[in-house]
């Protein structure tokens, strides 16, 4: 597939080998070659295909997780309307109300997102090493749990309800043709209603063919101990880290 | 200010300019979204007809967002220039529009002119314009600009190579880089999108750029579009930039979202002129998009259109080398389908170049939405039409790190050899310097990444 005269195959080779990007693909003119162009069709319609799945509750129940909905209705409603994504449904309230330890260090949640295959191929994986990671560093967790059809914000509902320092949402990246099973974890101190995004930290791009899941979970306790070092994230990490090199300089 | 019409004898009465500007829009799904969309075609196009005959000074006197509670509209307020205010404000949106249209007003004009309008008056001009009227004004007029090189000259569609990679991996980027040289495209910029937000990340993809640019003699300018407070950072530590890079929108509050506002714009000027490597004289470089501010809930109610316009009037305020609309990458809930994509491209490019701004696009869609590669390059023949600046490209049009697809290389040469256009002449100089085109043509070493083998 592709090229079919190189300048040089070998190198052709080795520069395919360092990226998952479409390179080395060839053309008919300056369009693209007829097989370069149908796999990447048949790929666009997969990522179509992942936007419309659901989270099974095998993966649920192994990694014991209840299940609690926002106010989007069907998968429509959840595309045109984030902001029912963003706020929890009144019984997913009482239920986080009923079933969670309060003021935790660190609360993890999980969400689908648009990609639920993002979570059933990635999660188990990052969850159990950040897991292990915060065990490491003597870091208490909340009561876990998986929202569906969740967009990043509605981690402000939880922070509301349940006080913690720290929430870090897994949640699935909207598809793309090379991964529809990209995995992103936002981080927040102390979200609450009125949390602007630039607070919120993101490590995107977990899966297998970008970030690794178990090192992003272990990479993600790291960041977590550098937050509550610092009592902030996103942008006012970023000045607390500036301020703390300048008074540095300045001695 | 009249906000009402009769119209096979129904009277439509609106209550405030918000809401005339609002249902004057074609329909978009964030209008929907934010709960201010007409409720039928035909309230739509009254709406227009109201708009239609108020005057520009009613735009100005009745602030959607007043000067004195949101830093955007004092920006766009304090740019205008009053002789020039003078003698339009009593002209009606749809006389502007004529103005614009007709045969006799050059784009120079249309530049002079522009410096007597706020945003709003442009958006409304934009409401009551045709997809074709749009295409035919802004390819009236020509805006160049300067970094390294110059683009924007009018026969010329520059592209941004962007060779974006899912771990930030330098080799791997560089694989894709030499790709879109091999096609002829960069001319306006190498831009990065990285993964990894660090100032040693940035930094790092910085010097791989700039490398590439100092060893092949390249006419271009290299960008890392990390937050402008980290890129304020590595430039400060010696990483060569030619210029910074911060998405915008049309509020203060939206602005503040993004963790940015006007002082922090303006240090990143100067240190770009300080310290970048850039010649100038411009040195900024910003994205937009339709819907950033509802999304950020700073919207006050304002359609997506006009808040689009006031980045335009904010951006204009900086001199930036390029701005580009993201159009079509925020997902269904602002542009549903690929109709309201193609729609909101060239408003966002025509209302651009309205403000004399360096426009480029980046021609896209999100899997999430009810559009796919057809209908992006159906925008791009347009947008090439409408005379835009440059276009984003990524390989075979997929954005393999931030998981959307754009334009293809092949997109790009393809527009070129097509609609008759050329690169920018130093870029184009240099293509054919390296064999890669010929006569406009791409010649059969072109495509191949390993040109660059040695």
């Amino acid at each position: 597939m592709g090229m079919n005269d190189p300048y040089n195959k070998e190198e052709l080779d080795a520069l395919k080998a360092n990226t998952p990007a479409r390179i080395g693909v060839g053309r008919a003119g300056t369009r693209p070659k007829t097989d370069s162009w149908l796999k990447f069709r048949f790929d666009h319609a997969a990522a179509v295909d992942a936007v419309y799945g659901e989270v099974s509750e095998i993966l649920l129940k192994r990694l014991n997780l209840f299940k609690v909905k926002t106010r989007a209705g069907d998968k429509e409603v959840y595309l045109r309307r984030p902001d029912y994504g963003r706020k929890l449904s009144d019984e997913a309230k009482r239920m986080i109300e009923a079933k969670c330890i309060k003021n935790p260090t660190v609360q993890i949640i999980i969400s689908d997102g648009l990609s639920a295959k993002a979570i059933e191929d990635n999660v188990e994986d990052v969850y159990l090493s950040f897991k292990q990671s915060l065990a490491g560093a003597k870091l208490d967790t909340g009561t876990p749990f998986y929202i569906e059809k969740g967009r990043v914000a509605v981690m402000d509902d939880i922070g509301e309800i349940l006080r913690p320092k720290v929430i870090v949402l897994l949640i699935g990246e909207r598809p793309g043709l090379v991964s529809a099973e990209s995995l992103s974890a936002y981080i927040c101190y102390k979200p609450c209603l009125g949390t602007i995004e630039a607070e919120r930290m993101v490590i995107s791009n977990i899966h297998k063919g970008g970030i690794p899941p178990v090192e992003a979970g272990a990479h993600l306790g790291t960041v977590i101990q550098k937050i509550l070092k610092y009592q902030a994230s996103g942008m006012s990490l970023v000045k607390k880290e500036n301020e703390e090199e300048m008074s540095a300089e300045s001695v | 200010m009249k906000l009402s019409t009769q119209y096979f004898g129904e009277i439509h009465q609106f209550k405030s300019l918000k809401e005339v500007l609002a249902k004057a829009n074609e329909e978009k799904s964030g209008d929907r979204l934010a709960g201010i969309a007409a409720d039928s075609v035909q309230e739509r196009i009254a709406a227009k007809a109201v708009l239609s005959e108020l005057t520009l000074a009613d735009i100005r006197n009745y602030p959607l967002l007043s000067p004195e509670e949101d830093e955007v509209s004092r920006i766009i307020d304090g740019l205008i220039n009053g002789t020039i205010y003078q003698t339009v404000k009593n002209w009606s949106v749809a006389e502007l529009r004529e103005y614009i249209l007709s045969d006799e007003t050059t784009g120079e004009d249309l530049k002079r002119i522009s410096r007597g309008l706020n945003s709003e008056m442009i958006a409304a001009a934009a409401k009551l314009m045709s997809n074709l009227d749009l295409v035919h004004a802004a390819n009236k007029i020509e805006v160049l600009t300067k970094n390294n090189s110059t683009i924007g000259y009018k026969g010329t569609l520059a592209s941004r190579l962007q060779p974006n990679h899912p771990t930030d991996n330098v080799d791997g980027m560089l694989a894709s880089l030499k790709e879109g040289l091999s096609y002829g495209i960069g001319d306006a910029l190498i831009g990065i999108n990285p993964v990894d937000d660090s100032v040693e990340s940035v930094k790092r993809l910085l010097h791989a750029t700039q490398d590439v640019i100092q060893k092949w003699n390249i006419p271009t300018q290299n960008c890392v579009l990390a937050h402008v407070a980290t890129q304020i950072k590595a430039v400060q530590q010696g990483a060569p930039a030619d210029m910074i890079f911060q998405s915008i929108a049309g509020t203060e509050a939206a602005n503040r979202s993004f963790g940015i506002n006007v002082r922090l714009l303006e240090e990143a000027n100067e240190v770009a002129k300080s310290y970048g490597t850039g010649t100038g004289p411009q040195h900024l470089y910003f994205e937009t998009g339709q819907g950033s501010e509802l999304s950020a809930e700073a919207h006050f109610g304002i359609d997506q259109v006009t808040l689009e316009a006031r980045n335009y009037g904010f951006a204009r305020y900086f001199d930036p080398y390029i701005v580009n609309t993201v159009v079509g990458f925020i997902g269904p809930e602002y542009l549903y389908n690929s109709k309201q994509v193609i729609r909101a491209g060239l408003e966002d490019h025509f209302m651009g170049k309205m403000h004399g701004l360096p426009m480029g696009v980046d021609i896209c869609y999100t899997n999430h939405m009810k559009a796919d590669q057809n209908d992006i390059e159906d925008l791009g023949v347009l947008l090439t039409a409408a005379g835009v600046n440059f276009i984003i490209a990524t390989p075979m049009g997929d954005d393999c790190m931030l998981n959307y697809q754009s334009l293809s290389y092949h997109d790009i040469a393809t527009l070129r050899q097509t609609m008759d256009k050329r690169p920018a002449p130093l870029y184009e100089a240099w293509l054919e310097k390296m064999g890669i085109l010929e006569n406009g043509k791409l010649t059969k070493h072109a495509g191949d990444p390993t040109i660059f083998n040695h």
